[in-house]
């Protein structure tokens, strides 16, 4: 399917353009999403995505799925609900750097701790933008953000160690350079039966760019392309790996799925 | 019949980010007014490149013709 034919199929047209600044990198990963659901062939009317509060979790409007836009943080929350009133569905979350980290942070671990079969992927772009900039968990130390003029005194989460660390079975990361490997990323986090995190690095130049100097969108992508690696190259080569990013599949393993499990309770139960 | 190639730009969705201008390897589009334009279709390889990193959906490659039906 060529890209005009995926946007005819899975945007709600009559919502575009959408909200973003000019060169926001969102866009670019919502591009991903949409390829990596048509690549699986999966049915739109058994495909849920639910977003939080943010610029990224304007998203789903633009969606022509079943959609939900709820409070900031809380978007696992409902994703979870929505799971196991329907395990059938394919839930895909998709929040911000701070609707995940920071207001919905223990909803998050939880969620990787269950092991739900959720599909999240993070929108990261190291700063609150819809609200005017302030810095968020994924802020670099002594980046400037609208709330830290001196710079912000906060070391930075590292979303994907804290993911694994809480228990999430798949866990990768992509940038909006690396948008075609991205939709691989995404593929199999949606595959994986048990909860995935995608961390999308995405570019905010109005508000983490022009604060600290990054340049223009453009500058910004190419940033994620001289200062990214695959995770791949540096399992071979571990001094490629060093000052640099790792992208691609971080990390995988198997573990009972929260739902399933649950429905073995009942069974049992029943019996 | 073989599939024929269109670029398309939209421009009422493009918002003048420069992306699809400075990652173009061949030099087909430029920006005029704060909106892209196409400067030089004859080169243009339809690699892509400015369809996958388009933020806006602005401008895409389309298949024409052919034996695409999916």
């Amino acid at each position: 399917m060529d890209a005009s034919q995926l946007i005819q199929k899975y945007y709600r047209l009559d919502k575009l353009p959408h909200i973003w600044c000019p060169g926001c990198g969102h866009g670019i990963l919502l591009n991903s999403l949409v390829r990596a659901i048509d690549n699986l062939g999966l049915n739109k009317d058994e495909v849920v995505v639910v977003s939080g509060i943010g610029c990224s979790s304007r998203a789903p409007g633009y969606l022509d799925f079943n959609t939900l836009h709820t409070t900031h943080g809380r978007a696992l929350a409902f994703a979870t609900g929505i799971k196991h009133a329907n395990p059938n569905l394919h839930v895909i979350v998709i929040m911000g750097d701070g609707d995940s980290f920071a207001i919905g942070g223990n909803h998050l671990i939880h969620a990787c701790r269950r092991n739900i079969d959720i599909t999240a992927i993070v929108f990261n772009n190291n700063i609150y933008g819809m609200t005017g900039g302030q810095y968020s968990p994924t802020t670099p130390y002594g980046d400037l953000a609208a709330t830290a003029p001196y710079g912000n005194p906060d070391s930075p989460f590292d979303i994907c160690q804290l993911a694994k660390g809480a228990g999430a079975t798949y866990i990768a990361r992509g940038t909006a350079y690396h948008a075609r490997e991205l939709d691989k990323l995404i593929e199999r986090g949606i595959k994986n039966k048990g909860f995935s995190l995608i961390e999308g690095l995405s570019m905010c130049p109005t508000y983490y760019g022009r604060k600290n100097r990054k340049g223009s969108a453009v500058d910004m992508l190419k940033f994620f392309k001289d200062n990214c690696i695959d995770k791949r190259l540096v399992d071979n080569n571990p001094q490629l790996g060093e000052g640099k990013i790792l992208i691609g599949e971080l990390y995988k393993s198997t573990r009972p799925e929260y739902t399933e499990s649950y429905k073995a309770i009942i069974d049992k139960l029943k019996e | 019949m073989e599939n024929k190639k269109e670029l398309i730009l939209n421009k009422e969705w493009c918002k003048g980010c420069w992306i699809c201008v400075e990652f173009c390897p061949k030099q087909v589009l430029d920006m005029k007014d704060g909106k892209c334009q196409i400067v030089n279709l004859e080169d243009c390889i339809y690699c892509q490149l400015c369809e996958i990193r388009c933020p806006d959906n602005a401008i895409y490659i389309k298949t024409v013709g052919g034996n695409d039906h999916d």
